[in-house]
């Protein structure tokens, strides 16, 4: 789960890493009073969950309460790549004398951590990999020793920090370390970290993504959820504990296993290429393809006004496809007169001809049972473009 | 032959009591696992009968191993309690530890993986996350379904778990040395490269099949080797190639990120390492059908 910037400075501050006040706005008026709070000049920054904010027009200065208050109403409901803002942070415009990057993420690849570090702060610092990878240091981190003062130190100095500030830096690098591992983190990133006219280092910006794996560890983690943002039909399917990804077509897509429902998704956009119609969602419904679970997956996809077909793909291993047979059978009678999309039904594995014959045998007038990925993928792409 | 697991192999099941151990026991038995016992703390010196079978239940990896002389552990333990599973294992020494759990911490994972890496890798760990490893005919530690297919000479190594099923499906009329799934977190055991490089020196496997997904570089990474160290015939898939930049496809570690991660990218690599790479899986199967059928 990504943080929003105020919540991740929320974190940083809980773990001693120096961040500026602040305070959160939905409304112009808010942003004015937190304005009038501070009685100095602010910057007011869009919420969102993504970068760019900058250059969409998403962060701007304000020296009086007043221009505040105008500022906010520019900013609030914004479409920033996708993202409408709902909330702006109001915090004290400060000087800045110099810009770093800091962060420290998961590095697949070595399957261990990495800090990155670089006294070239707050530009992409993608962009600085790229065009100047000498100034960005990378040090892996080992995730039983983690990070003490010396190993921050090593970091420090891999990057250049200058001598004035490094005490600062090292101790914030600790700090930084310790949010990481006592939130669960997968990424923690502050960019730009800024050292202030008067020598003092400051987390200006805070980029926090948190390990869902690890909520079980974490209670307070479920406070973060911003349930407004959340797609509804997204909010509905994780609390029947279910796998759910809103996409933008009009083929509903149930699966189980991960990689078989990314397949199925890909399957389906070919056949839907001549037909205009894309995937409609991600639905994962696990190992055990139960009555009631294949009714409350079929429920949230069909609670989808943009679904026109659905294509249910199922390989019986573990549960049979008799039994997912049965489930899908079940599962229409427990929807009743609320399923009204056409169901093309593929099973393959274990079983599968006692499944293709419970199916036959309910004759439901919904559902359309075709052998091959390939061939259901390309019937339900043409019922969704028949019934668009 | 086969890799990494085979007809000698002695299994024992951590976590063999709970709902999913008891369960996958019962199924790894019934398609001829050698399996010899398991391990749970609190239920030390017990007995548990699976279908007839009667197993004896240890109070740690080393003593069952010990008693039984072990050589593979299957781990069913729960998220939270997986860390500790695992490091026990790595602490006994034994040569395999397949983790099934889902839903492991990755700060858990990338813990247990550095323990593996301090102490010098003598056992090699697959998952976490992961349907588990099968040699048909030979022995199956995990909950791949046996009957899906029978032994043979193709090696298939896949981060999914239903699409290693599918694949094996697809080719069951050819068979399979040994199937492994090596599962879709972000930080895994053992990967492509390390399954391509066992099935490369595998006698009995003729060809092999590479089935990946969004996110990561590790196909990348596996073509690259691909090009340099493998002989045999390779055939791959990739799903994901639809998938939208920023959501998590089901796998914690499915996720394309900006430029990075894309099936795209991972299909180039793959086909100019001469990997042949199929749109589909059944086009992938077809795919590797010709190969089987040319040699």
């Amino acid at each position: 789960m990504d943080l929003y910037e105020y919540q991740a400075k929320d974190l940083f501050a809980a773990h001693g890493v120096p961040v500026l006040p602040g305070d959160v706005a939905t409304n112009p008026e808010d942003a004015k009073a937190i304005a009038a709070k501070f009685g100095q000049a602010v910057v007011v920054k869009a919420q969102v969950k993504t970068g760019g904010r900058g250059k969409a027009g998403g962060v701007k200065l304000a020296s009086t309460p007043e221009e505040t208050e105008e500022k906010a109403k520019a900013i609030l409901g914004l479409d920033i790549k996708g993202h409408i803002v709902h909330r702006v942070l109001v915090t004290p415009a400060s000087d800045i004398a110099e810009e770093y990057y800091f962060s420290f993420l998961l590095d697949r690849a070595n399957r261990t951590f990495l800090a990155m570090a670089s006294v070239e702060g707050g530009m992409d610092i993608e962009e600085v990999a790229a065009t100047k990878p000498e100034a960005l240091a990378k040090i892996a981190i080992d995730a039983i020793k983690g990070v003490d003062v010396a190993k921050a130190t090593e970091i420090a100095d891999a990057a250049n920090f200058p001598a004035e500030v490094k005490d600062q830096v090292v101790d914030t690098i600790v700090k930084l370390w310790e949010t990481f591992v006592s939130e669960d983190a997968t990424l923690v990133e502050v960019n730009p970290l800024v050292r202030d006219p008067q020598g003092k280092i400051v987390a200006l910006d805070g980029k926090v993504t948190l390990d869902e794996n690890a909520d079980f560890r974490h209670p307070a983690h479920a406070e973060l959820v911003d349930k407004a943002a959340e797609n509804p039909l997204e909010a509905k399917a994780k609390e029947k504990g279910l796998n759910y990804v809103k996409l933008d077509g009009e083929v509903g897509i149930i699966g189980n296993g991960a990689g078989l429902v990314m397949s199925t998704l890909d399957v389906v956009a070919y056949a839907g290429e001549q037909y205009g119609v894309k995937p409609a969602n991600f639905l994962d419904i696990g190992g055990g393809a139960s009555a009631e679970v294949m009714a409350n997956g079929l429920d949230v996809i069909l609670g989808d006004e943009a679904v026109r077909s659905v294509f249910v793909n199922v390989f019986g291993g573990i549960t049979a496809c008799d039994a997912v047979a049965n489930g899908i059978v079940k599962a229409l009678e427990i929807l009743g007169d609320s399923a009204t999309k056409p169901l093309v039904v593929r099973l393959d594995g274990n079983n599968v001809e006692e499944g293709r014959a419970i199916l036959a045998e309910a004759n439901h007038p919904l559902v359309t049972v075709v052998d091959t990925m390939d061939n259901a993928a390309a019937k339900a792409a043409e019922l969704a473009a028949a019934g668009v | 032959m086969a890799i990494f697991l085979n007809e000698n192999s002695k299994v024992i099941v951590q976590g063999m009591t709970g709902a999913e151990g008891t369960k996958h026991t019962k199924r790894m038995l019934a398609s001829g696992t050698n399996i010899v016992g398991g391990v749970n703390p609190r239920k030390a010196g017990e007995k548990v009968d699976f279908d007839g079978t009667v197993l004896p239940v240890f109070g740690t990896v080393k003593e069952a191993m010990e008693a039984t002389g072990a050589n593979v552990t299957v781990i069913f333990v729960p998220p939270a309690f997986s860390k500790a599973a695992v490091v026990e294992a790595i602490d006994a020494e034994i040569e395999l530890a397949v983790v099934i759990t889902e839903g492991i911490p990755v700060h858990d994972t990338a813990y247990f993986w550095a323990h593996a890496v301090a102490t010098g890798h003598k056992t090699r760990i697959i998952g976490p996350n992961c349907p588990g490893i099968i040699s048909p005919g030979k022995s199956n530690a995990g909950i791949i379904p046996a009957n899906i297919a029978g032994s043979g000479k193709i090696g298939l190594v896949s981060k999914s778990g239903t699409l290693t099923y599918q694949m094996m499906h697809e080719l069951r009329d050819f068979g399979f040395s040994t199937a492994i799934g090596i599962g879709g977190d972000p930080i895994i055991g053992t990967t492509h490269i390390d399954a391509l490089e066992a099935f490369e020196a595998d006698e009995e496997t003729v060809a092999i099949v590479m089935i990946g997904e969004i996110g990561g570089d590790a196909e990348e990474r596996a073509a690259a080797y691909i090009k340099e160290n493998v002989t045999k015939p390779v055939v791959g898939y990739v799903a994901g190639f639809t998938a939208p930049e920023g959501k998590t496809m089901g796998h914690a570690g499915a996720i394309v990120s900006g430029s990075a991660g894309t099936a795209q990218a991972k299909k180039e690599a793959l086909e100019a390492a001469g990997v042949k790479v199929g749109k589909t899986p059944s086009e992938t199967a077809d795919l590797m059908r010709e190969i089987m059928q040319g040699l």
